[in-house]
């Protein structure tokens, strides 16, 4: 007897709908052998990283405001997936864009610069952060560089370019030489969508980001050449698609949209530019982009899902002395099971006998 | 029971009395799923017997002839190896016992000598040189002369396919499978075939011999067993039987009959090819060499010639997937367009079906209505603004289906879920639903079963009559002769000046494809240049 794999005639859309929600099953059951090891007691945990946050109107703002970023990275980064191109680097495109927005924010700070900021800020911080991913893109389609190394290489270069700017030139004078720029101006800021609350209008963008998805990937052409080009080159180039120039417009897209939300989480709920005003967006959208199906309303779903992920790791943490890094271990598994769970939209397990015994009589 | 087995088995050797079969099957059938490829098959392979497999496209010889050569498990039935059952672990085991088998499409490396490739192919532990030497001697003994030192990739397709049947003879087979073996062969390099094959029999070998080509059957095999959906229909003698009641068993009924419109009219030049030159994209490619031709309105031009010769290249040559310097090569209803996108040729009237029908013509996961949007968001009123206009891509589905007996589970499904031939009805359809000026097809019915090719030559001929210019690339000489009103010949990314269908005979055809010239002036240029 032997277990194999066989392909299905058609791709099993009800398993395309299921499979996340698979993935997610056996990535608890993972956890709750990890929590086990570590001596922790699992139902409690559980409770701590999936319930907890849930109770609480604090922690579900705070899950929208965790999101935020990640579906609008994620978004991006769908399309390029779609395409065939693999932007990596978006955590770099995310800290670049927070740079470039930041610049008009310690420039015009004390001033009486007037509403203009904020705008300007969104759009110079969305336009690096397209130039930023259009370095990659075209190393590939002009030399064949692996984007994927390129893209993934950039982000430490934008990481310590951030840590030289916060260190250096752009210091808060008045910072206690902690490395920060001083607190941005109102004009500067991200408004709140509830007065005293953390809920900010940078939610209200990612929203229409996703409808703006939505409508690009399932109803114009455009779209259309996105999904050919990824899911067949060949067919995309008879129907007269150009697979390079849309590794150019996926990788600027993504890249514009990791800038903004770069933008938006320095602008919005952090205040100011310092290290570390990322937890990882940019690599824990990889995961959101593949648990949503590389589909906007997925994404979206996932984003939720894994920012909750990231308030329960916090819980957990304070509650029951669970390391923060285990929430990476969590996402780590959780794209692990996600790809695996994809192969059986396509195939399906089968159990084979071998055939050995006779089964007509030889006479 | 054997006796009686025998009786029923036309085999006309008489020499066969008395021994049993080589191999036997009974009721051999392989389940995939919900679908049964082979149900319950009967066949006896004797020795000193060419037995032919005859069967359309998914009717299960392919199933049927692995399972024999222990590439699969049945699901249920057996094999009998000189009367013992046998169940084989794989090809190995298949080979060792004496059983060989050349594939259709081969299993060789390009940047490898032939030795090299035959030496990998082997299960045997002799040396290199002993293995080298045996080769030279086994190739020279049957006339199936080969280069040990020369790299695949040089070499032609036909010469590749000796490679395979010096391996498989290399192992002393006592039963020799080969599938399609002249599909890529010409006329002439069938024969020297045949007379191989005559000669293996004369050994006292079985060679099972698959083909769907009736008269090459009747030719050359003894017995005939004839397979539909997956069922055995009849074994019988082909000699006694004529190419139509073959034809009639393999397809279940009959076929019906292509006839073009008499009295067609041509028109002006619509398609127009100037001294065409590119070269390779990938390595071991082919050079399209001063290639020129002019395609009227209401004409079809064949283009024959091996696959491997240039065929590929010219179709993305003309189809603008791949572009040309000079915009004056290709001429599409008088406006020059080299250098024009796939898209931009579209729009001015062209249209195209490539040879693969999936991951070329199609998106294998994409449904048929975004597979219409493909080539039809060129010029088909299917993109507005940048929307897709979903209600006109679903038109065109159901206008190809209705107009060209498209069959499928449902209204929209994805590509990759028709059978082959529904597939390129769906193909052909989409893009004869634009009424072209200009259609470049490439291997039209290839892989097709009966019914569905018959309905797309007519639908070429229908196209042609209506005054379009229709260019057809295809291997299979009986089509061409059956549509094509001239018919050219590629043959090392050169293009033979076209012959008129009437004067083209097989023996010509054959000669231009096997590269050589029509007139002796002209061979003689070709070896000086």
């Amino acid at each position: 007897m032997q277990l194999v794999l066989e392909k299905r005639a058609e791709r099993s859309g009800t398993i395309a709908l299921v499979s996340p929600l698979i993935a997610i099953g056996l990535t608890i059951v993972t956890m709750v052998i990890l929590f086990a090891i570590l001596g922790k007691n699992p139902l409690l945990a559980l409770h701590a990283y999936f319930i907890a946050p849930l109770t609480d109107g604090y922690s579900l703002q705070e899950i929208a405001v965790k999101a935020t970023p990640l579906v609008m990275i994620a978004i991006g980064l769908s399309l390029c997936y779609l395409a065939n191109a693999w932007n990596i680097g978006a955590e770099g495109q995310f800290l670049i864009g927070a740079v470039a927005g930041s610049w008009i924010a310690v420039k015009t700070q004390g001033t009486d610069a007037g509403a203009w900021v904020l705008p300007a800020m969104l759009i110079l911080a969305a336009s690096a952060g397209a130039l930023y991913a259009l370095i990659p893109a075209i190393c590939k389609v002009k030399f064949g560089a692996s984007e994927i190394l390129t893209s993934l290489m950039l982000v430490y270069v934008a990481d310590l370019f951030l840590d030289y700017l916060v260190r250096g030139p752009w210091r808060d004078p008045h910072g206690f030489n902690f490395p920060t720029t001083a607190e941005f101006d109102p004009v500067a800021t991200v408004p709140l969508l509830i007065e005293g609350g953390r809920l900010h209008l940078g939610s209200i963008i990612a929203l229409l980001v996703v409808a703006a998805a939505v409508i690009l990937l399932g109803r114009t052409i455009k779209g259309f050449e996105i999904r050919v080009v990824g899911a067949a080159p060949r067919a995309a180039r008879f129907g007269g698609f150009n697979a390079d120039q849309l590794i150019i417009l996926t990788f600027a897209v993504s890249g514009a949209l990791a800038g903004l939300a770069g933008i938006i989480e320095v602008a919005g709920p952090v205040g100011h530019l310092q290290p570390g005003i990322s937890p990882g967006y940019g690599f824990t959208a990889i995961i959101v982009a593949f648990l949503g199906r590389l589909n906007p309303l997925g994404i979206l779903i996932a984003g939720l899902f894994l920012a909750l992920t990231f308030i329960g790791g916090e819980q957990a943490q304070i509650a029951m002395k669970i390391p923060l890094d285990v929430t990476k271990v969590f996402q780590g598994i959780l794209l692990f099971y996600v790809l695996a769970c994809d192969s059986l939209i396509l195939y399906r397990f089968k159990l084979v006998f071998p055939n050995r015994q006779v089964t007509r009589g030889a006479g | 029971m054997q006796a009686h087995q025998r009786m029923l088995d036309p085999t006309p050797n008489g020499q066969n009395s008395g021994e049993s079969p080589l191999l036997r099957t009974i009721g051999l059938t392989k389940r995939y799923g919900d679908f049964l490829a082979n149900d319950s098959i009967d066949i006896d392979i004797w020795p000193r017997e060419i037995h032919a497999l005859l069967g359309e496209n998914g009717a299960g010889k392919s199933t049927l002839v692995k399972a024999i050569y222990g590439l699969i498990q049945p699901s249920a039935g057996e094999i009998r190896w000189q009367g013992q059952r046998i169940v084989l672990s794989g090809p190995s085991e298949a080979r060792s016992r004496g059983i060989g088998m050349v594939f259709q499409h081969f299993s060789l490396f390009d940047n490898l000598t032939v030795a090299e490739n035959v030496a990998l192919g082997l299960d045997g532990k002799e040396s290199f040189k002993d293995m080298s030497a045996r080769l030279e001697q086994v190739s020279k003994t049957y006339g199936l002369p080969l280069d040990p030192k020369r790299e695949v990739w040089q070499l032609s397709v036909g010469e590749r396919q000796r490679i395979e049947i010096v391996r498989a003879l290399m192992q002393d087979p006592k039963f020799l499978i080969l599938d399609e073996p002249t599909a890529v062969l010409t006329p002439q390099e069938a024969d020297q075939l045949f007379i191989v094959l005559e000669r293996l029999k004369a050994e006292g070998r079985a060679i099972l011999y698959i083909s769907h080509k009736l008269e090459e059957v009747k030719r050359l095999c003894d017995t005939a067993t004839i397979l539909r959906g997956g069922r055995k229909v009849e074994t019988c003698n082909p000699r006694l039987e004529t190419a139509a009641s073959l034809a009639r068993m393999m397809v279940g009924g009959e076929v019906k009959e292509v006839k073009a419109a008499s009295g067609r009219k041509t028109t002006l030049p619509r398609l127009v090819v100037n001294d065409l030159s590119l070269a390779p994209a990938e390595a071991h490619g082919v050079r399209l060499e001063h290639i020129s031709f002019e395609l009227k309105g209401g004409e079809i031009l064949g283009i024959a010639g091996v696959a491997g010769n240039g065929q590929d290249e010219l179709f993305a040559a003309l189809s603008g997937e791949r572009l040309s310097k000079d915009p004056g090569t290709v001429v599409i209803e008088g406006i020059a367009a080299g250098h024009l996108s796939i898209t931009q040729r579209r729009k001015l009237g062209a249209a195209f079906v490539p040879e693969e029908r999936l991951g070329h013509g199609t998106a294998p996961r994409m449904k048929l209505s975004e597979n219409a949007l493909l080539t039809g968001h060129a010029a088909s009123g299917m993109v507005r603004r940048g929307f897709i206009d979903t209600a006109a891509t679903l038109k065109t589905v159901d206008r190809a289906t209705e107009t060209f007996d498209v069959r499928k589970a449902k209204r929209d499904p994805e590509a990759a879920s028709l059978s082959g031939g529904n597939l390129q009805k769906f193909i052909v359809g989409r893009e004869i639903l634009r009424n072209p000026a200009v259609l470049v097809v490439s291997q039209p019915t290839w892989g097709v079963d009966a019914g569905a090719a018959a309905v797309i030559r007519q639908a070429l001929l229908d196209l042609a009559t209506a005054g379009a210019a229709v260019l057809v690339t295809s291997q299979d000489l009986d089509e061409l002769a059956e549509i094509a009103d001239r018919i050219a010949v590629m043959f090392h990314g050169k293009l033979s000046a076209p012959l008129a269908a009437s004067e083209a005979s097989r023996e010509k055809l054959g000669l231009l494809m096997g590269g050589s010239s029509l007139e002796p002036k002209e061979v003689a240029h070709a070896a000086g240049a």
